[in-house]
């Protein structure tokens, strides 16, 4: 049972552990964005941290590493339609017909 | 008659000594209740009264578009001058009807009492549990709820009226309408966490609180169908409350989330060309197309919320009065589950119009299409538990049995609404109206109606009315028809929905507009049909007939508890020894045995 | 008043669960998609977008609040590891703690909001400024509502910890996994928002 007193015990210093390379990571982010990196690249490399980040706080402190299968099955279910909601209405408005109208790009210091 | 066998464990809710040394006051017994049937004809009867002002909106609609122009009698002057001066409806209160019965039948009146009211009651009886898991939250979501009702009911008291861009809201007219909108999105964000609490509490108990020897495959349908319906309303609502703060937020903090660039309303600019807000002047930059998005997202799984629980109690009724078990249980359950998680990737065939290539089109066209088979194979099971049965023409049976016909046409009428060429021309016409009140008023109402015959004697130990209940059925069945069966007729002859002089200002609706006085007469004699029910239902709760636990002589869980049943709801523990339908079983010496029989009789 | 309910502490043998373990995790299931829906809507807007502010918001600060999420997602699973380790006094500290980040968290970001308040730049100006304004300030209200919950267990909420100490550990657990998620959500906002 992974919530005895004794495995308890043993994963405090897994969650410091953790702790500690979510700071290292985080202060990795904020470098990354010195970089200057063209857009598609800068969101990659922003996503991949971020989920680095976030599957080590699912897995370890959210208990996700030794769940329970229903658990990992309504998640999955989860995962799959917030795929679908960040992709398909992208994805709809992108392949549009008619002429498209977009917002001008403005000179800046407060003129219009 | 049945047996009950009372050897056994006592059961979970009543075992002994401690909690209940004090008998519980007035408030918390009847009114802040945490017992699950309590809570569920709580849901039920609020429920039935929405449906009932709902409905009372339409019969206002129908005046004018019958007679456009026309004082509405006897009681045009309660609506002031500022909705029906002189009784004449102005087009404004028109569309104020128009929202306010769409949300008030969808939100406030068919899922509470599909999902709040049967669900409550039925679902933990017929898996043998004691009550929901958490009924505390059980009770918070019914207050939840009564509370959004009391906002959307108060919005048709304020300044400009209630909401009035329909109960889809789009942008921008939702936006920059001057009418209670904004208290439309709080009574949204308060049924959607209603909702969404309720579907946390029916996962939860019907996954752990599952009686000894209830498997999965030996769930009567009425719970697979609750279960299905209660992951769409988690998963697929929170996308409209993020929607619902978003044009919040657009409304009230001048935001531009949805508001294209360059904006003209009345000839007044509204928003700027640059994205970038002017004094007076909201930025623009927006995506209306991102409102139908993400409302969509949630309002196409609603539609599946709307008929999956009514698909329950039809086949719990045609189980029972068939005396067979349903024919293809399996493909049922699967069926059921393949619908549900097909009905999240379908939503913007709702948007063909919206300038959407041939791809995306192509994707949502094929999905929808997918999306028909399992409804088939749902509806043609219910169609094959009849053959060979010994049918039982009870009152909830007559509605069960017209279910099916009028399920099925709601079913066909939206293949060409589902196919892009087709859906062209009848996009937002009265195609789409006849379309889908097919599927909700003689489908899922009349599903709900069943239930309430069907269920009414476990709820209070006696039974409804024989007579009454014919005559209900027989009346709506005929008006109800004549309502909504012209639609068809008017929409492919090119009618427009959402029109308060009834499509009478364009040529070519000249000659299908006398379909709307039919509907009209047909609508008030629906109105004047429910008076058999209403009197029926409260009658018998003081002097119908008395009867024992089982009077339907069915075979699920729900019927080994006592009528009513008690806090704890079973007197032993129950425990489930086969599958839920077992009907007619050869060899045996009555023509049911039930699920919570130890031995065969 | 309550009855009995099965599960509610111990496991249901097939599932392996207890009655509130699934209930939390279909809870945040909902939460994923309604952030979700943000996160679609900013992808929508900046697509649609003919530029997009760089520039505008405090990354020094954003960075430090970042820091303060993970530490007190820290203390909070220690506060859950103490109940199970039968030190109470240890889970006080480390739930009182990471209600303190909280506030401190809260209290940076009222600071930002000043600060973009004060110059004009308001979630109405720009849609960047309003799916800012809207995905923190919704972010915001979570952090309150986690705060209300740890502190009802700090006060009257705690008694359960002697009528029932399964149960109560239990609850903390629940809380502690909402405040993870809670967490996540910063994790991915912070870079989104603020880097991109």
């Amino acid at each position: 049972m992974h919530s005895d007193s004794e495995s308890v015990r043993k994963s405090i210093r897994l969650y410091l552990t953790i702790g500690v390379t979510l700071l290292i990571f985080t202060a990795l982010t904020v470098a990354a964005n010195r970089f200057h990196f063209i857009v598609p690249i800068a969101i990659a490399v922003a996503l991949v941290i971020a989920v680095i980040k976030g599957s080590m706080v699912a897995s370890v402190f959210m208990h996700l590493n030794h769940e329970q299968r229903w658990i990992y099955g309504a998640l999955a279910l989860t995962v799959f339609f917030f795929l679908v909601l960040m992709s398909v209405p992208l994805f709809t408005i992108l392949d549009s017909i008619g002429t498209e109208v977009h917002a001008v790009a403005v000179e800046h210091a407060g003129g219009h | 008659m049945d047996q009950v066998t009372t050897h056994g464990a006592p059961a979970h809710g009543l075992e002994p000594a401690h909690e209940h040394a004090h008998e519980l006051g007035f408030w918390r017994k009847y009114v802040f209740s945490v017992d699950h049937k309590v809570i569920g004809i709580q849901y039920a009867v609020t429920g039935l009264l929405f449906l009932l002002f709902g409905f009372s909106l339409m019969m206002l609609m129908r005046w004018q578009l019958a007679f456009p122009g026309r004082p509405i009698p006897l009681i045009g002057g309660w609506f002031g001058a500022d909705k029906a001066p002189g009784g004449i409806m102005l087009p404004e209160f028109y569309n104020q009807l128009g929202a306010m019965h769409g949300t008030i039948m969808v939100f406030l009146g068919v899922v509470p009492l599909a999902v709040g009211g049967f669900g409550n009651f039925v679902m933990p009886l017929q898996i043998g549990a004691p009550d929901m898991a958490f009924p505390k939250l059980n009770m918070a979501s019914y207050w939840v709820y009564f509370c959004g009702g009391v906002v959307m009911l108060a919005s048709f008291l304020a300044p400009g009226g209630s909401a009035q861009s329909g109960w889809t809201s789009y942008a921008p007219l939702s936006i920059v309408n001057q009418g209670a909108q904004t208290w439309w999105l709080v009574g949204m964000i308060f049924l959607i966490t209603s909702s969404l609490l309720g579907s946390i509490n029916f996962i939860t108990t019907i996954v752990q609180l599952r009686a000894k020897g209830l498997s999965y495959m030996r769930l009567p349908f009425f719970v697979w169908a609750q279960f299905v319906t209660s992951f769409l309303l988690l998963l697929a609502f929170p996308p409209l409350e993020a929607a619902g703060i978003l044009q919040l937020m657009d409304r009230v903090a001048g935001t531009s989330f949805f508001m294209p660039s360059g904006l003209v309303v009345s000839n007044k600019i509204v928003t700027t060309m640059t994205g970038i807000a002017a004094p007076g002047i909201a930025s623009g930059g927006g995506n209306p197309l991102m409102w139908q998005h993400l409302f969509w997202f949630l309002a196409h799984p609603e539609v599946y919320v709307l008929i999956l629980p009514a698909m329950g109690i039809v086949a719990e009724i045609v189980a029972n009065n068939t005396r067979k078990p349903l024919w293809g249980y399996k493909a049922l359950v699967y069926s059921v589950v393949f619908l549900g998680f097909m009905s999240f990737i379908v939503w913007a065939h709702h948007m063909f119009m919206t300038g959407m290539g041939t791809t995306m089109s192509a994707f949502f066209q094929t999905t929808t299409m997918i999306i028909s088979i399992p409804s088939v194979v749902i509806l043609t099971a219910l169609l094959m538990s009849l053959v060979g049965a010994s049918i039982r023409f009870t009152t909830p049976m007559l509605f069960a049995l017209a279910f099916l016909p009028m399920f099925g046409i709601g079913g066909l009428t939206g293949l060409p609404l589902g196919l892009a060429p087709s859906d062209i021309h009848l996009h937002d016409t009265y195609y789409v109206i006849g379309h889908f009140h097919y599927v909700v008023a003689p489908g899922t109402l009349f599903a709900l109606f069943a239930g309430v015959y069907y269920w009414f004697p476990k709820a209070t130990g006696r039974r409804m009315n024989d007579l009454l209940g014919a005559l209900h059925f027989w009346t709506s069945f005929v008006a109800i028809n004549l309502v909504f069966f012209p639609m068809f007729i008017e929409g492919l002859a090119g009618m427009n929905r959402r029109m308060y002089d009834g499509g009478a200002q364009y040529a070519h609706n000249k000659a299908v507009l006398h379909w709307n006085v039919v509907q009209g007469y047909a609508a008030w004699g629906l109105g004047l049909a429910q008076l058999f029910f209403i009197v029926n239902f409260f009658m018998s709760i003081k002097w119908g007939k008395a009867v024992d636990r089982n009077p339907w002589e069915a075979t699920t869980l729900e019927w080994s508890a006592p009528s009513p049943p008690p806090h704890g709801n079973f007197l032993t523990e129950p425990i489930a020894y086969r599958a839920p339908y077992e009907y007619s079983v050869p060899g045996a010496a009555k023509d049911f045995t039930p699920q919570f029989e130890p031995e065969r009789a | 008043m309550d009855m009995n309910i099965p599960y509610t502490v111990e496991h249901r043998p097939d599932t392996g669960l207890a009655n509130g373990k699934l209930g939390i995790w279909l809870f945040l299931g909902s939460e994923v998609m309604l952030f979700g829906a943000l996160f679609s809507t900013y992808i929508i807007l900046r697509v649609g977008a003919a530029e997009w502010p760089h520039g505008e918001l405090n990354i020094p600060l954003g960075a430090i609040n970042t820091a303060i999420l993970i530490c007190s997602s820290v203390t909070m699973v220690l506060a859950w590891a103490s109940l199970k380790m039968n030190d109470w006094a240890k889970h006080r500290i480390y739930l009182v703690t990471t209600v303190v980040l909280a506030l401190v968290f809260l209290v940076n970001k009222y600071f930002e909001y000043s600060a973009h308040f004060a110059s004009g730049e308001v979630p109405a100006h720009t849609t960047f400024l309003a799916i800012y304004f809207t995905m923190t300030g919704l972010h915001a209200l979570h952090i309150i509502g986690g705060v209300i919950v740890m502190s009802y267990f700090l006060g009257p909420g705690a008694k359960l910890w002697k009528k029932n100490p399964e149960q109560f550990a239990n609850r903390i657990e629940y809380t502690g996994l909402y405040w993870h998620f809670v967490d996540l959500v910063w994790i991915f906002l912070f870079p989104v928002l603020y880097l991109l």
